[in-house]
């Protein structure tokens, strides 16, 4: 175009010349991938955010028929100290037919010895349509399962915290917990 | 450049439906890629392309750290310890940022220097200079904000030292300077405008920059024989590839440089005191701007008399303005007719003493301004005593030992008796500093206007393609 063409080569050595490209291109695209991925990780949770993704709970100040709720990270957790009808409730009624079947003990976890405390239940405090809070004892609803209510959607879950009726797709889930006393539970996210 | 007509042609359905719609590939293809550039553009040239890519630097990780930061006195030190400890990469971005401030002023004086050597800010560029300069102004606000937001022991005395020169206003500096502060010292209120503020100038520089290269584009690039494009034909060559490669390659050099001070030095170019958190009630001992500013500081401070009315405060703050508003001016300062001082042979020697002035500014901003640089005789000791008869006297030593001595005889006889020093006359830096301020003065008001009338430029070329002859092949065949 307007380059002058006085001293324009006779020769151009293609093969060099695409050799040249090729390496820049490599060089150029590895470069800004190895930028890029600083700039990406570091949206993702920060040490101290993950440090902050574990809660030790001291069950003994639950209430019997009672419930407390912690937030880990934000998310907010049910501990339930369930009366020996709920947990009959919860034991006798046949899994199979729910939406989500799962047994009352699978629900559970062992303590150190490998026995299970059936009074205790530890769920997620999120309900699994969209993500909303249900209400408990404590709210004055506990739905047609005796569980807990979700008052957006209308799901209702039971003294296990499986779905039973509502829109929800699964159970309450059970989140990472331990046993560290028979008095005392850590759960992580 | 204007008059230069477009030789994109779209070519797939898509971008002749679009170039009829918005010709903004051919906005592209026009500015970058078939633009006819000056073919004698050598390094110094560069630096504009590395320039854009400081500021993209700068915009991409400050909305980063953005995320991550907390304006708020309480928590403002905390969250950028927290981004340099727990955020994941979060101590590279931030380090990125820290240097990368330090590398665009590294980079703008180069290419200030660069266009005042060459000329580049003669018509028909003046607009483009002016534009400059108002980049310039604002890289230097968006850095003063930035410093502050730390909230380190140098962001807290440094915003308060900046902002108490506005102080130096007769009449109207008091309410302007609580103004700018949001209340009686610099605070909480004062610390959310400075990260509002310091969020949006970066986009305003965008801007500005938008214009600068639109005001490049006009008359299209100065050079360094300062001559004019007659024939595109044989003046000039393609931006693309031609000038994408030398400034890519230029940008990759520049950022060889960037990474081996944000790996291995990231805090060489800082202070440590900035580490301190923030205490209103001490100043930290040594306190000094980043260095980009130190020229500035020294001018500041070498106005330590009074003229008149005006009182050595508000002189102070009228040279470190007009330091910078005299660059607002220089088009119209300089009566030369000759751009590039390749061929200006006094102009050129006049420069490159100014380069050096101002880097020596640079060094007296960094010092205390009584410190000695040449020392003419020794300090001395003197003590001042009352002897037991009531009797006062001084009495001078070169040594500690004897000094002390006749102290300690003086008090156990019933005297009263100190110590002090009597500094030696010195050349000390405040007088360096106050030569230098006279000579980037005169360069400016007196040097250019003056030798551009009496000077006899040497040897310019009758055009671009000539000198590129004159260099590589004397005995060129004739042209055409």
């Amino acid at each position: 175009m307007s380059a002058s063409n006085e001293t324009a080569p006779d020769h151009v050595d293609e093969e060099r010349r695409d050799f040249i490209h090729i390496a820049a291109i490599a060089a150029t695209a590895g470069g800004a991938g190895l930028v890029a991925y600083p700039f990406i990780d570091q949206m993702n949770a920060a040490g101290d955010t993950k440090a902050a993704s574990s809660l030790e709970v001291d069950i003994s100040k639950i209430p019997l028929g009672g419930e407390i709720r912690v937030l880990i990270g934000g998310k907010p957790f049910f501990l339930r100290h369930r009366t020996p009808e709920e947990i009959a409730a919860a034991v006798n009624t046949d899994a199979s037919k729910m939406p989500d079947p799962e047994t009352d003990e699978e629900r559970l976890m062992p303590l150190p010895d490998g026995t299970f405390n059936p009074a205790i239940l530890v769920t997620s405090g999120a309900c699994t349509h969209l993500g909303c809070v249900p209400v408990g004892p404590a709210q004055g609803s506990v739905g047609d399962y005796g569980g807990w209510y979700c008052p957006c959607h209308g799901s209702h879950y039971d003294t296990s915290g499986r779905i039973r009726k509502g829109p929800a797709p699964k159970n309450l889930p059970v989140p990472d917990y331990e046993w560290v006393t028979p008095a005392l539970v850590k759960i992580s996210l | 450049m204007s008059g230069h007509e477009s030789t994109y042609k779209p070519e797939t359905g898509f971008t002749k439906w679009l170039d009829s719609r918005l010709p903004i590939i051919r906005l592209a293809h026009d500015s970058f890629v078939d633009f006819p550039t000056p073919k004698n553009l050598n390094y110094w040239y560069t630096f504009g392309g590395i320039l854009s890519v400081c500021l993209a630097i700068q915009i991409i990780t400050g909305v980063v750290l953005a995320m991550h930061y907390t304006a708020d006195i309480n928590q403002a030190f905390g969250s950028v310890e927290r981004i340099m400890r727990d955020v994941p990469f979060g101590w590279l971005i931030r380090n990125i940022h820290m240097v990368g401030a330090s590398m665009f002023f590294l980079a703008v004086y180069v290419h200030m220097f660069r266009g005042l050597y060459y000329g580049s800010y003669k018509a028909p560029r003046e607009v483009l200079w002016l534009l400059g300069c108002v980049i310039y102004l604002l890289m230097m606000a968006t850095a003063f904000l930035g410093y502050m937001l730390p909230w380190g022991q140098m962001s807290l005395h440094g915003a308060n030292v900046i902002i108490n020169l506005f102080g130096a206003i007769p009449l109207v500096g008091e309410s302007i300077q609580s103004w700018l502060m949001g209340g009686p010292s610099v605070g909480n209120q004062t610390l959310q405008r400075f990260f509002s503020l310091h969020y949006l100038l970066p986009f305003m520089i965008a801007g500005v920059v938008i214009l600068h290269i639109w005001a490049l584009h006009v008359p299209g690039n100065n050079n360094p024989t300062g001559v004019e494009v007659q024939d595109v034909k044989k003046d000039t060559v393609p931006f693309h590839p031609y000038y994408t490669v030398k400034d890519g390659f230029a940008i990759v050099v520049f950022l060889i440089i960037f990474a081996v001070f944000v790996f291995y030095a990231p805090n060489v170019l800082g202070h440590a005191d900035n580490y301190v958190e923030a205490n209103p009630l001490v100043t930290p001992a040594h306190i000094v701007p980043e260095w980009y500013l130190l020229p500035f500081y020294a001018i500041l401070r070498a106005i330590t008399f009074n003229i008149g009315p005006m009182d050595a405060k508000l002189l102070g703050v009228i040279a470190m303005f007009g330091s910078i508003a005299v660059l607002f001016l220089l088009p119209w300062l300089d009566t030369s007719k000759v751009k590039s001082m390749r061929y200006r042979p006094v102009a050129k020697q006049f420069f490159m003493v100014f380069v050096v002035v101002c880097l020596l500014l640079g060094w007296c901003g960094a010092s205390n301004p009584d410190n000695a640089i040449i020392s003419m005789g020794e300090d001395k000791l003197v003590v001042n005593y009352t002897d037991a008869a009531g009797l006062e006297g001084t009495r001078v030593f070169e040594e500690y030992t004897p000094a002390a001595q006749f102290r300690d005889e003086q008090q156990t006889s019933g005297g009263v008796a100190s110590i002090a020093i009597e500094k030696a006359p010195a050349f000390t830096f405040k007088i360096l500093s106050q030569i230098l301020t006279a000579y980037y003065f005169a360069f400016f008001l007196i040097i250019l206007p003056f030798l551009g009338l009496r000077e006899r430029p040497k040897g310019e070329p009758d055009s671009i393609h000539q000198s590129i002859l004159g260099h590589d092949a004397p005995a060129a065949a004739p042209a055409e």
